[in-house]
């Protein structure tokens, strides 16, 4: 088992994430665990305790795509999406909204190999702050309470 | 005691959920070091611009962004009363952030399973297929 690589994220703009992540393997098999159902349910999982119960995907331009989880209490969230580019196996773009939150976010996520290794980077842009602002407020991505220390991590990127 | 006062001042209070110019005010990383020497304690303008090849007035835009932000707090006489941060904006921007990370964190370390799994089942066929022969 390697070790973790850390995952970085950053705020590009008052309406942008960019997240960037780097993984031992190369981006053909990054990219089909992007958009192959079978290898997205055993890791796209949301929160500890969801199960993907609906995962249909995109693999080319205009089509939509879903992904439902619900967990053990029953609760049931969705994602869907139009692809608006694909580009084997180095490029994802898509129209991208939550279930019950107004507006699409477009996502943009890259694959780039080098030696082995595969750094995938996903840029997520809202189209206005209310919509991240319900974004963030929503249970999937759900708080955790902040301590200096935590303040410190952050001022260290 | 200056600290909650601060705390309490109608002008942070009013400001909902904002995190806009918590983000538009973390987005540049001289005043992300900035605030980064504020968390070690306060400091005075001539203290902040030091480690910058900086002026003066060029510091202080930077600052004025910091306390729109309700990040940063000073005292009535701006000249004298050094800079300190404050921790409300900041934790509303690193709760959301620390959530956001640790969702993709768990999905990302299932990525990495997944495909070690699968690299390791093509590197068992290639041994496989190489017997055979």
């Amino acid at each position: 088992m390697v070790d973790t690589e850390t995952l970085k994220i950053t705020t590009p703009s008052d309406l942008e994430i960019e997240m960037t992540r780097v993984f031992h393997a190369p981006r053909r098999l990054v990219f089909d665990a992007h958009i192959k159902p079978e290898l997205l349910k055993r890791w796209l999982l949301g929160p500890d305790g969801w199960e993907m119960v609906v995962c249909t995907a995109a693999t080319k331009v205009g089509e939509r795509y879903r992904y439902e989880w619900r967990n053990a209490a029953g609760r049931q969230f969705g994602i869907g999406g139009v692809c608006q580019e694909f580009h084997a196996p180095d490029k994802l773009v898509a129209l991208e909204s939550m279930d019950g939150f107004p507006g699409e976010a477009l996502v943009t996520t890259t694959f780039v190999e080098e030696g082995g290794k595969t750094t995938l980077t996903t840029r997520v842009r809202y189209p206005s702050k209310e919509v991240r602002d319900a974004a963030i407020n929503s249970g999937m991505v759900g708080g955790v309470s902040a301590s200096y220390d935590r303040l410190a991590k952050i001022l260290a990127q | 005691m200056y600290i909650s006062v601060r705390l309490y001042n109608h002008t942070v209070m009013d400001r909902t959920l904002n995190l806009d110019s918590t983000f538009a005010a973390l987005a540049d990383p001289t005043r992300r070091a900035i605030l980064a020497r504020l968390a070690k304690g306060e400091a005075s303008v001539l203290e902040l611009a030091a480690p910058f090849a900086m002026s003066q007035p060029a510091i202080s835009k930077h600052l004025k962004v910091l306390e729109r932000a309700g990040l940063i707090s000073h005292g009535r006489d701006a000249q004298r009363r050094p800079r300190r941060l404050e921790a409300k904006p900041l934790a509303d921007a690193t709760k959301w952030l620390e959530g956001y990370r640790r969702f993709w964190e768990a999905n990302y370390r299932r990525l990495d399973a997944l495909l070690e799994d699968l690299q390791s089942a093509a590197g068992s066929t290639e041994r496989s297929k190489r017997k055979s022969k």
